[in-house]
């Protein structure tokens, strides 16, 4: 009934073609979107922003990122942590060194640095596939790591080879409190949230996709495997390392070689794999359950205190989180994405499914 | 059928019980103005927990000593809450955020219990106005209070210890001049902790003529085979041990098989607990490590806290680990905590206290002996004094060795050679102070005397 589609008739090619052709949908958007910009500032505790909402949207962008790689071209990644720090330090040495770029530019600057570095590792996923890609990507996970424990010119030559990050401005403004770093990350989510919807919605989505499903007969209708293969690292390691980049600068604030771990691209991994392949609303679902999830066991397990013996609390959120896993990977293997089309599916039927 | 019905009677049983004791909590909370809320950061999960639920343990102990002995700190009863952060420095971030605006004025202070959670913190926790106390470990350099107005590397700071090993060593071996030419590993982990050190020991090398081989363990230090392959072709005089958790207790092992004597491997204090050395067996036996406070049950804070904590089934971990280095370590950082509320309380009147007030309490403490005789407490942790310029206040360790059983001092308190150590940490605050456009203070600031 929510769904009812009645009415809503598509007269042209483009309004069959848009990102949400369901008016309900649009909506939903708009709303959200709203509720983030306007009402979460008015409605949510410092907490809650700093503690939640932020690390979710930066581990959603680096979902995302993975996403595209792994769920839309099929290239099993296990180094996206390594272009993540690659983001994160190379935001570091550009803000820190060069103070006039615009802080936003040194984002998306940082971003290109580990797009070229997402290229350079990629580039042997044209002879080595599956599970021989994933342990390639892995020799970038711990190169990465050695680099940046090795090299003290890459933390600005602090003894304890932990960067802190600089102060951001933006035209001026100096960035400072939770909410202004909550916006600017924001900004990022929702710009590169659409930019990769329609990247996949997109020709090159398209070519990814056929990739992923069957890259022999990709190659015989015409698309470039090489091209097409290093695209996906490209815009995959562009958005690990934007992300890796805010989670420096605006959430850890001080970030060192173990920041970015074997542990955190399993992380991801896991997020995707969670959230739903090959689906953008996926990669926020994943992320919600991976980073907001256990956070809020461990809160609710803290009701108990003084009930249940302290190191018992600690313990639930795991037991909990673990179980929760188990069960939503037996419910519905191809992720939480899945889960809500299915639902939306029932939704335009119902009252009346065939 | 049948289990079902025993499903559904459990499980509703569980909520029942459950929605049953929530009112019971609620009737507990009283009255916000005579409270003194206290954060507890700590990892009773993952791969630290060993020492994270000992230093909990500890704290808590003494919180509820003092609710129970003395009716709180001039009736101001203490109440805290944990936060489990599994040593994992993002959930850190966000236990802190948690906790910072509980009890009427926010929390006063931090004691983070790890190094990563200190330097992300040191930040936010001076935007926040809320006091960081790090007891014994980094950052180092935030001993220069002029650059880091809140943050306290109290007692004494990773710089000043490893130059009280040096002092240790030469002790041993008749003479700061026997170190020349000798050769010492420092077997540190790969992480931003380990790592710390290692100005300082290329440092000293140069200035007493030995010679330093720094070796890291990659985290998380498990496998440390071709390390002591390593260390048997150096043939070192000493190995400096500066691990964590797992990683402490497998180099004792590893020496043992190669025959490298015990005695000669030196431990940082977060090498030297009981859990650390009961896992090696009888490879620990003669191992040394430093120390900044007590251990053992042979005092009268320690019989306080069985009589009025555990006596009445409110202690906090199991009896046995009470007196052990990690809870003892607890204890003295609760100490430490209570006595700058109470000197807090002296100045801004009896009730809670926030991060500004707790921060000037702490910059102007002087805990002397006959205040720490008066808790019970000597020996237990020693005297210091902070100053503005000096955020560590004290900086000597000890030396305990490892008979088998039990920890027993070897020495006594061992003094540092700031005169090594402190232009290095000015050095390196100013040149953080540079990087962040901080002015460090000077003169009269913030309620204290700068220089």
């Amino acid at each position: 009934m929510l769904y009812r589609e009645t009415g809503q008739f598509k007269t042209s090619y483009k309004k069959d073609m848009a990102i949400f052709p369901i008016r309900q949908d649009r909506w939903a958007l708009i709303a959200t979107l709203i509720f983030v910009v306007v009402g979460v500032p008015l409605l949510a505790t410092e907490h809650v922003i700093a503690g939640y909402l932020i690390p979710l949207l930066i581990w959603a962008i680096a979902a995302i990122g993975l996403n595209i790689l792994t769920g839309y071209t099929g290239q099993l990644s296990l180094g996206h942590g390594a272009f993540m720090a690659v983001g994160a330090y190379s935001a570091y040495n550009l803000a820190a060194r060069v103070p006039e770029i615009p802080i936003i530019l040194v984002f998306l600057l940082a971003g290109l640095i580990a797009a070229i570095f997402g290229v350079l590792v990629g580039s042997p996923s044209l002879r080595i596939k599956g599970f021989y890609l994933a342990v390639a990507t892995l020799a970038a996970q711990f190169f990465v790591e050695w680099v940046f424990a090795t090299f003290p010119w890459f933390v600005g030559g602090a003894a304890s080879m932990v960067i802190d990050t600089p102060k951001m401005t933006i035209f001026g403004y100096q960035i400072t409190t939770t909410l202004d770093n909550y916006y600017l990350v924001l900004g990022f989510v929702v710009v590169g949230t659409l930019y990769a919807k329609n990247l996949v919605r997109s020709e090159i989505g398209r070519a990814w996709m056929a990739i992923r499903d069957m890259d022999v007969a990709a190659e015989v209708i015409g698309i470039r495997p090489l091209y097409t293969k290093l695209s996906a690292f490209a815009v995959s390691s562009f958005y690990g390392g934007v992300a890796g980049a805010l989670y420096a600068f605006c959430y850890v604030k001080s970030v060192d070689f173990t920041a970015f771990d074997l542990f955190v691209s399993l992380k991801v991994l896991f997020m995707i794999i969670i959230g739903g392949m090959g689906s953008i609303l996926g990669c926020f679902l994943g992320a919600a359950f991976i980073v907001v999830l256990p956070i809020i066991l461990n809160e609710i397990a803290h009701l108990f205190a003084g009930q249940i013996p302290s190191a018992m609390l600690s313990n639930i959120e795991h037991m909990i989180f673990g179980g929760l896993i188990i069960f939503f990977l037996i419910v519905e293997p191809h992720g939480l994405a899945r889960l809500w089309m299915t639902a939306k599916e029932k939704l335009r039927l119902w009252p009346f499914p065939h | 059928m049948k289990i079902k019905k025993l499903v559904v009677t459990v499980f509703s049983g569980l909520v029942l019980s459950a929605l049953s004791v929530a009112p019971v909590m609620a009737a507990e909370e009283s009255d916000p103005t005579k409270e003194q809320f206290i954060p507890v950061l700590t990892y009773k999960t993952g791969p630290f927990a060993a020492g994270g639920s000992g230093f909990a343990g500890g704290m808590e102990d003494y919180f509820t000593l003092l609710n129970n002995r003395d009716g709180g700190i001039n009736g101001i009863k203490l109440v805290w809450e944990e936060c489990d952060y599994g040593y994992n420095t993002e959930r850190g971030v966000e236990c802190y955020e948690r906790l910072k605006g509980k009890g009427l004025k926010g929390a006063p202070a931090f004691q983070p219990l790890s190094t990563g959670v200190t330097y992300a913190l040191l930040e936010r926790a001076a935007a926040d106005k809320i006091t960081l106390i790090f007891l014994g470990y980094g950052r180092t350099d935030a001993t220069d209070g002029r650059v880091f107005p809140w943050g306290f590397p109290a007692i004494t700071n990773y710089w000043n210890q490893s130059t009280t090993k040096v002092q240790f060593i030469a002790q041993r071996e008749g003479g700061l001049d026997k170190l020349k030419g000798m050769k010492i590993v420092n077997l540190h982990l790969k992480h931003p902790y380990g790592i710390e050190t290692i100005p300082v020991w290329n440092a000293m090398a140069e200035k007493f003529g030995f010679e330093v081989t720094h070796i890291p363990v990659p985290w998380p230090g498990i496998d440390q085979k071709s390390l002591w392959l390593q260390i048997r072709k150096i043939q070192p005089d000493y190995v400096i041990n500066r691990n964590w958790g797992i990683s402490c207790t497998v180099p004792l092992r590893e020496a043992a098989r190669i025959g490298f004597p015990r005695d000669h491997i030196i431990g940082v204090w977060w090498c030297g607990a009981e859990e650390d050395a009961i896992p090696a067996g009888a490879a620990a036996e003669g191992y040394i490590a430093a120390t900044f406070h007590a251990v053992g049950t042979d005092f009268p804070v320690v019989n306080d806290i069985f009589e009025y904590v555990y006596g009445v089934m409110k202690g906090n971990i199991a009896s046995s680990r009470v007196g052990s280095v990690y809870h003892l370590r607890g204890v003295s950082a609760a100490i430490v905590t209570t006595e700058v509320i109470r000197k807090a309380q002296e100045k801004y009147g009896v009730g809670p206290i926030s991060g500004e007030e707790f921060r000037w309490a702490m910059e102007n403490l002087d805990l002397t002996a006959e205040r720490i005789a008066e808790l019970g407490a000597t020996g237990v942790l020693p005297p210091f004094k902070i100053t503005c310029a000096d955020h560590e206040g004290g900086g000597s360790a000890r030396f305990q060795q490892w008979d088998g059983n039990a920890w027993h001092f070897i020495t006594d308190w061992v003094e540092p050679m700031k005169d090594i150590t402190r232009p290095m940490i000015e050095a390196s605050a100013a040149a953080y102070a540079k990087e962040k456009g901080i002015t460090p203070r000077s003169g009269m600031s913030m309620g204290s005397d700068c220089g």
